[in-house]
């Protein structure tokens, strides 16, 4: 199994990964994906959850990866909610995991 | 020309324009997804470019040919992606575009909106790293990814053993096969599981290469509890044998699913109404022997429409496009309709063994949710609150529940929790599940963001 | 058979308050509710609770359900959400903030403060309000509150207290036979009852037909959205002037809002929202609260809510038949009256009056009863998808 450097998260990728690179932020921190990358692999490749749980002190890291569950909400810096699993990585994409509720 | 609808691009879809479209319809084919396949031929993202037979097996060649089916249809089909159907009414849809919102009035509909995993929760299920079989499926099929090095499978159904034997070809270190079935009920199942030919064979393969490489599998499982890690993510699932001792597997992940639930929501926006299915045990859209939907001008096709298979879905998918034609004074599709019932009717037959002798849903394991348990995701509603409100507050059926405890109020809309959910409530109330009823569809069938609108809207 | 001392028709807010402020009087009371208490208008609502903005003809009856509504937990065992977050309501224009200014003004003698805020505090108060408010007008003491379960826990409390409540129970018939109202329920059989209250909310014209005093009452369907939870931001209710959106938050973060009609049909007891209509209401939360754009729409729904010619309720003693006394058509702003209309009901028929002034509301104030179309009795046998409740089931 190809390991990419740094994979330190819930994922791990199998194979493709000679793809061009994509640049965003995350909670502003620079990160690097690859081109069809969805932003829940993005995030999970690196790290183990994407978003706290309203109502308790959860975390959560989505469910069905095929945008049913609504668990893997993120949004972007200007408020605009994403589904992690059923969106692709754009370049220049500004992503929120830790919001303010998280203060 | 009338305006001939699709709702959705798996392969029911997929097979329905093309039928139509050799008849010398232009269908519209409007589906959520960028790109076509559904989820069981799910297409990789633009960017993403790899061998169809790591992707999708076994399924590789029945995988391209319909993909390939579809891109010939380009040309002749109005193709709506990246497009929700949120609203239905009368004959009319809306639907939430990359572009904005748009409404489309319909003269005939095919519905072909497939199905996901069906879930019972456990304890420590909402945890980061346990995700359903179709979802870990999806990760590797979608994104070349596991969900996790050393995942264990938990469920019950032929796409508990699929999805693990595809993770142990890719490389990672399958911890458990984990069934809830027993080993009688599977092995009692046998002849009516042997109708299912090539599918019977497949997972025959399946068994035997997992056993072949020291995967353990075992039978007659009862989850537990999974238990945290320091991250917080799942590093350990306890889980009773049949004899009842207690083990516990070291795992970084847990893939799940206790067979699948139809998508229905659409249909229930259209009035369709419902009739329940026990072997489903869930309330399904009404349509007669030839998918045609208890209300005139709609059909009913793929997974959707009942869990049968991808096979299965492509046949009910043009068998839907002949009912329709046939309404349209096509004489001939009569005959097509005919052919396809006979093969149709062999699926059915697999079908049955696989859910109601070999893989039965695990109704105890729904209904001995601890109180605390939390069998909302979205609202975090617990097993105790749906009990308390059967037995305290009046509360007979689903929608009274919901509007008591708040269960199926979330963004999901009832579609994760429902199942365990209605076993809880008509387990507690000593009644049939059919009794307990089912949520009330409303529009949106899925979440809709406020800004999407706002397209096209006078500033 | 017994002799109830009370008979109610409609398990609405009205009615459940109604049985509750009854048995609290030791009368016998019995509740007839043709489907689940809190199924109609009571339970489909906004939810706002506000006295402010109403026709001044309602004022006093507001002013004393406010009371109750302060004492909801201790009287009915839970505060059902209940906020005292106030109601802002907005103006986006000159002679909108003057025709504030002028209700502020009218209002205050029946007690109601109000508070007119102008262009330059608006939003300092309200930091989130989008660019064509101008101004506001605040009351304090009003919020909102969660109208799925005001009803059923006035019911509930009402059977503690000793009220015989019937739900699944449709009534086909009531009359009076010169001594005592008889009611004919679904199954054919009968109950008896000194007294009558019709509190059947949108049908509650087809009750009064049967007692020969018709009115004109229409029906709406208000089209109500919900969002996924956002982080809490908005504790006042909000409204405008002209009624065209609101929008609340409750602590949850789930945003309600709604603006404008679906479609009802009173007959098949079926409502449903438009997805046009939403769309709309979806641009006006925005336009007054642009931060909500960073919400989704996850559920829109409807119900059945009677309607006036002139947006006042029917309330007071029937005019054909002594012992009979009506409270319906709340005409979409019913909820924060409920409990009140309840104290007053239990008051008119244990003693006859009450000191809340009703005569804006009575029954007769309608013309040429000959012209008015009633929605037949019995048509609204099917229910909708829900099963039938195991009660009726039980015959």
């Amino acid at each position: 199994m190809p390991q990419a450097a740094n994979q330190q998260g819930q994922f791990r990728r199998i194979d493709s990964i000679d793809r061009p690179r994509v640049l965003c932020t995350v909670d502003g921190e620079s990160v690097e994906a690859l081109e069809g990358d969805t932003i829940m692999t993005m995030l999970l490749l690196r790290g183990h959850d994407l978003r706290r749980f309203e109502f308790g002190d959860e975390r959560r890291a989505g469910f069905c990866l095929i945008g049913v569950c609504q668990d893997c909400g993120v949004r972007q810096t200007d408020g605009t909610p994403l589904r992690a699993c059923t969106t692709l990585v754009e370049p220049g994409m500004a992503l929120v995991t830790r919001g303010a509720e998280d203060a | 020309m009338p305006s001939i609808v699709i709702i959705g691009a798996g392969p029911a879809a997929v097979r329905a324009a093309e039928t139509l479209v050799r008849a010398g319809i232009r269908p519209t084919v409007i589906d959520e997804a960028p790109v076509s396949g559904g989820q069981i031929y799910r297409r990789p993202p633009p960017g993403i470019v790899r061998d169809p037979k790591k992707v999708y097996g076994f399924e590789a060649a029945r995988a391209r040919r319909l993909h390939r089916a579809f891109d010939d249809l380009r040309e002749q089909i109005d193709y709506w992606p990246d497009s929700v159907v949120w609203s239905a009414r009368d004959r009319e849809l809306g639907v939430i575009t990359k572009s904005g919102p748009r409404n489309l009035v319909w003269d005939r509909l095919i519905l072909a909106t497939g199905a996901m995993d069906r879930v019972i929760p456990f304890r420590g299920w909402t945890l980061p790293g346990i995700y359903t079989l179709g979802g870990a499926q999806v990760a590797l099929k979608y994104q070349a990814c596991v969900v996790g090095e050393r995942p264990v499978f938990l469920g019950t159904g032929p796409l508990l053993y699929l999805v693990a034997y595809q993770y142990a070809v890719a490389g990672v270190k399958v911890g458990a096969v984990l069934d809830t079935a027993s080993a009688r009920a599977k092995r009692g199942a046998l002849f009516g599981l042997v109708t299912g030919g090539g599918m019977f064979l497949k997972g025959l393969y399946y068994l035997a290469w997992l056993r072949a490489h020291g995967i353990p599998m075992i039978s007659g499982v009862r989850p537990v509890c999974a238990h945290a890690g320091p991250e917080d993510a799942v590093r350990e699932l306890e889980w009773q044998d049949a004899r009842g001792s207690l083990h516990r597997t070291a795992c970084d992940s847990v893939a799940m699913g206790f067979g699948l639930r139809s998508e229905t929501q659409i249909a229930d926006l259209c009035d369709i109404p419902f009739t329940f299915d026990m072997s489903q045990r869930q309330w399904m859209p009404t349509q007669d022997s030839h998918g045609r939907a208890a209300v005139e001008g709609i059909y009913l096709a793929g997974d959707g429409a009942g869990i049968k298979g991808a096979a299965a879905a492509e046949l009910s998918g043009e068998r839907a496009a002949h009912a329709l034609l046939h309404d349209l004074g096509h004489a001939r599709s009569a005959k097509n309709l005919e052919a396809l019932n006979k093969r149709l009717r062999r699926f059915e037959r697999f079908r049955r063994a696989l859910d109601e002798k070999a893989f039965k849903f695990p109704i105890d394991l729904a209904v001995s949710a601890d109180d605390n348990l939390m069998v909302c995701r979205c609202e975090g509603v617990t097993a105790g609150e749906l009990r308390h409100a059967a037995r305290k507050l009046g509360v007979t059926e689903f929608n009274r529940a919901k509007a008591f405890t708040r269960v199926g109020m979330g963004r999901c809309q009832g579609r994760v929790c429902s199942p365990a959910a209605a076993e809880i409530l008509a387990d507690t109330l000593g009644v049939p599940l059919e009794a307990v009823g089912r949520i009330r569809g409303q529009a949106p069938i899925k979440p809709v963001p406020m800004a999407a609108f706002l397209h096209g809207a006078a500033s | 058979m017994t002799l109830f001392d009370v008979a109610i028709i409609g398990g609405g807010l009205v009615g459940c308050s109604a049985a509750l402020h009854l048995c609290r009087r030791d009368a016998s009371v019995v509740l007839l509710e043709r489907r689940y208490c809190g199924s109609q208008a009571s339970g489909v609502n906004y939810g706002g609770v506000r006295q402010q903005g109403r026709h001044l003809a309602e004022l006093p009856l507001a002013r004393r359900s406010r009371q109750i509504w302060a004492d909801l937990k201790t009287l009915v065992g839970a505060d059902c959400e209940f906020a005292a977050t106030g109601h802002l309501k907005l103006a986006r224009s000159e002679n909108e903030m003057a025709a504030l200014e002028d209700y502020a003004e009218r209002a205050r003698e029946f007690g109601l403060k109000l508070e007119l805020i102008g262009s330059a505090q608006i939003r300092e108060r309200f930091p989130y309000l989008g660019g064509a408010v101008v101004g506001g007008s605040f009351c304090a003491e009003d919020g909102h509150a969660n109208p799925r379960l005001v009803a059923p826990a006035f019911a509930r409390a009402a059977e503690v207290a000793g009220a015989e409540i019937r739900e699944g129970v449709e009534v086909l018939q009531a009359t009076h036979d010169g001594h005592a109202f008889e009611l004919r329920l679904f199954d054919d059989t009968v109950l008896r009852a000194r007294r009558l209250i019709n509190a059947a909310g949108a049908w509650g014209s087809t009750v009064s037909y049967w007692f020969g005093e018709p009115v004109p009452e229409d029906v709406m369907a208000p089209n109500m959205c919900v969002t996924d939870p956002i982080p809490y931001f908005l504790a006042p209710n909000l409204g405008v002037c002209g009624g065209d959106i609101y929008v609340r938050q409750i602590r949850r973060g789930n945003i309600i809002f709604g603006g404008g009609v679906g479609v009802a049909d009173r007959n098949q007891i079926k409502a449903r929202p438009l997805a046009d209509i939403t769309t709309q209401a979806v641009r006006l939360a925005v336009g007054l609260v642009p931060r909500l754009a960073t919400a989704q729409v996850i559920r829109t729904w409807s119900g059945i809510e009677g309607v006036m010619p002139d947006g006042l309720p029917v309330i007071g003693p029937s005019e054909t038949t002594p012992g009979l006394f009506h409270a319906f058509g709340f005409s979409g702003h019913g909820f924060q009256l409920g409990p009140g209309v309840g104290a007053v009901l239990s008051e008119l028929a244990l003693d006859g009056v009450t000191p809340t002034a009703l005569d804006l509301f009575r029954i007769n104030r309608f013309q040429r009863p000959h012209e008015i179309e009633i929605s037949t009795p019995g048509d609204a046998t099917k229910l909708m998808t829900e099963p039938v409740p195991a009660r009726a089931r039980s015959n």
